[in-house]
This record gives structure tokens, C-alpha cells and sequence, in this order.
């Protein structure tokens, strides 16, 4: 038998939270950490609540802190996430909790607002479709690929503290995304959002973001290209 | 854009930079004093050593990197741990008077390393 321990809590019930142990029998088998809170809610406790949507690593909805990193729960077997046959499974750190394992995401999404993250281009639309040079289309690979778990954000030091002014991997990555896009013509106008102590120079390096990205992307990277991009403009 | 008038130089960019230029004349000083006093020093042989006009203004030039490299520091951890955020409108308070005292000891930090270098 499988010992998890979900965190609960019940803002309108409960004065705090708490963690709560629970027995499953996933017949040997490793499946996802996903399908044992389904085995939970089905068959122990009904109450228990969080988000998950399309159940393979698309949506994005089920981003969890399982064992103490961050992920996708629909995609982490029990392999990866299991250790010394104990599973526990907390919110994403650093945002609200709505009930249990939902975070209320406004911050979030706040700061993913705040890149604009839509293509800019003023010039009339062609007929069909503005048209890239595949090496330019390139330079968008490792960038758009991004669900907006939050895993990355929410694993980051530098946005736990300043969620309303560091950016955050996330909305970074979505950043350069836009201003590496052959297309866009907003670069000057987005970069000059971005020249203060916190919006992008909070980010220290630390890669956790890196760690914990279930797609496999590097905001790091991403935001090294936004300071390069800042610093050949000013210099 | 956010706004912050008591970060180094207003700027997230600039305070970066000074950061990591600050970082290599801080190395580069510290590898000279190394190599100038590593296998052991006499007083004769340090008061000469700073005695030459260029260990006394390279010292200066590392003082100054030291401090605006403490103050960008010390600015962050500051603005990341004592704020209306983590602890309510007296964050504000605590992190101002925090950053008062920094920069005073570091302008004191300066002033004295400057009076020991040139007197």
C-alpha cells in the first residue's frame, strides 16, 4: 500500500490547513500521481479537490508539488515522484490556495499579461499569413512550446517573494518568445518595460525553473537572451 | 515597469553590469593581493607595496566596487525579505531603515579606506 499524504484545507471551514494520510493500492503497478488522487477521490474521500483537465501533459491544469518538486501530476509516474513508498502532494508554493491542491493563479496570470504576450505588427496583413524564414521559425522552438503550468514559477524563489514585480520564468519565457518572433515589431517597446530592478534582473540563475519544467524548457536561457537583447540596446 | 528609486542605479540593467564589472576588479584585486603577499609579508614589505600609486588606486577602485556590489546585494535581499508582502506595512519601515543603515556604514566603509590609503 501506497502512503500519501494530501495537504487540505477548506478556507471557509478550516482556521488552517493540514495533511492528510491516505492508504491506496495501486496494485503494483506505477502509474501516474494523477490517477491515485482519482483512486482517492473515488473511493475514500470525495472532498478531496484539484484541477485536471485533459490528463496527458497538454492543459496544464494539474500542476502539483509532489515529494517536494514541482510537476505535471498527469505525467510523473509514481517512479519518479515515490520515495521509501511515500508520496505527498502540496499546492504549488508561493500562490493562494482556493481548497486543497487549487491555487488561485491571478498573480500568475497578472504578470503573463504584463509581456503582452500576442504578436505586434502594424503593417497591413498580407492575404494569407505573414510569412517566416524557417531559420527564423527556429528561433521559436523551446518558447512556444510553453502550457503555463506554473511549475516553473511557482518553484522560483525570486517570484515568491515579489510575485507582483519579478515577472517570473514563465511570463519571461513568453516574453522572449515575442520578441525573438521575426514578426513582432513591438521589441523596443517591449524591452523598454523590462529595464527595472524586478520586472526581469530578479532572477538570479538558479535554474530552478530548468528543474522543475515538465516540457523540458529553459526559461534561464530565455531570460539570459532578454538581458542580452536589454544590453545591446543600452550600451 | 516597476519602479524603485533606492536601488543602486535605477536601473535593472545598470545595476547588473556595475555588478558583475564590480565582480571581476574585486577577483582581479584580490588574485594581485595574493600573488603580491601570498608566500608570507613583512610590514616593510606591505607598507611598500602600498605605498605605490597604483595599489592605492587600484584599492580605492576596489572599495568602490565593493560597496556599489554590497549595496546592489544588499538592496536585493532587503526588497525580497522585508516587505508589505512577508510582513505588512511595517516591512516598509524596517526595509527603509535597513537601507539607510547599509548605505551609511558602506559611506563610512569608503571614507575610512580612503583615509587609511592616502595618509
Amino acid at each position: 500500500m501506497l502512503q500519501v499524504s494530501i495537504y487540505r484545507y477548506n478556507p471557509e471551514t478550516d482556521a488552517e490547513p493540514r495533511m492528510e494520510d491516505f492508504q491506496v493500492d495501486t496494485g503494483g503497478k506505477d502509474v501516474m500521481v494523477l490517477d491515485v488522487l482519482e483512486m482517492v477521490k473515488a473511493q475514500q474521500d470525495s472532498s478531496v479537490t484539484y484541477r485536471r483537465s485533459c490528463r496527458e501533459g497538454v492543459c496544464g491544469s494539474d500542476g502539483l508539488n509532489m515529494n517536494g518538486k514541482n510537476g505535471l501530476a498527469c505525467i510523473t509516474p509514481l517512479s519518479d515522484a515515490v520515495k521509501n513508498n511515500k508520496l505527498v502532494i502540496r499546492p504549488l508554493p508561493g500562490l493562494p490556495v482556493i481548497r486543497d491542491l487549487v491555487v488561485d493563479m491571478s498573480l500568475f496570470y497578472a504578470q503573463y499579461e504584463k509581456v503582452q504576450p500576442y504578436l505586434q505588427n502594424n503593417t497591413p496583413a498580407p492575404a494569407i499569413e505573414r510569412l517566416q524564414t524557417p531559420e527564423d521559425r527556429a528561433k521559436l522552438d523551446g518558447l512556444y512550446e510553453c502550457i503555463l503550468c506554473a511549475c516553473c514559477s511557482t518553484s522560483c524563489p525570486s517570484f515568491w517573494w515579489n510575485p507582483d514585480r519579478f515577472i517570473g520564468p514563465a511570463g519571461l519565457l513568453q516574453s522572449y518568445r515575442f520578441l525573438a518572433d521575426s514578426r513582432d515589431q513591438a521589441t523596443d517597446e517591449r524591452l523598454a518595460k523590462l529595464d527595472d530592478p524586478f520586472s526581469v534582473f530578479r532572477c538570479h540563475g538558479i535554474q530552478n525553473c530548468v528543474n522543475v519544467c515538465p516540457k523540458g524548457l529553459n526559461p534561464t536561457r530565455a531570460i539570459g537572451h532578454i538581458r542580452n537583447m536589454l544590453l545591446s540596446r543600452a550600451t | 515597469m516597476v519602479t524603485a528609486v533606492t536601488s543602486f542605479g535605477r536601473s535593472g540593467l545598470s545595476d547588473w553590469l556595475v555588478q558583475r564589472v564590480s565582480a571581476v576588479i574585486l577577483l582581479a584585486y584580490f588574485i594581485t593581493l595574493g600573488v603580491s603577499i601570498g608566500d608570507g609579508v613583512t610590514y616593510a614589505e606591505w607598507k611598500a607595496l602600498f605605498e605605490q600609486t597604483w595599489m592605492r588606486v587600484f584599492s580605492v577602485m576596489a572599495v568602490l566596487s565593493l560597496a556599489a556590489h554590497a549595496w546592489i546585494g544588499i538592496w536585493a535581499v532587503l526588497t525580497d525579505y522585508l516587505t508589505e508582502r512577508m510582513m505588512g506595512a511595517k516591512g516598509n519601515v524596517l526595509r527603509f531603515v535597513c537601507q539607510i543603515l547599509s548605505s551609511l556604514a558602506i559611506f563610512v566603509y569608503v571614507i575610512w579606506t580612503i583615509q587609511i590609503l592616502w595618509s
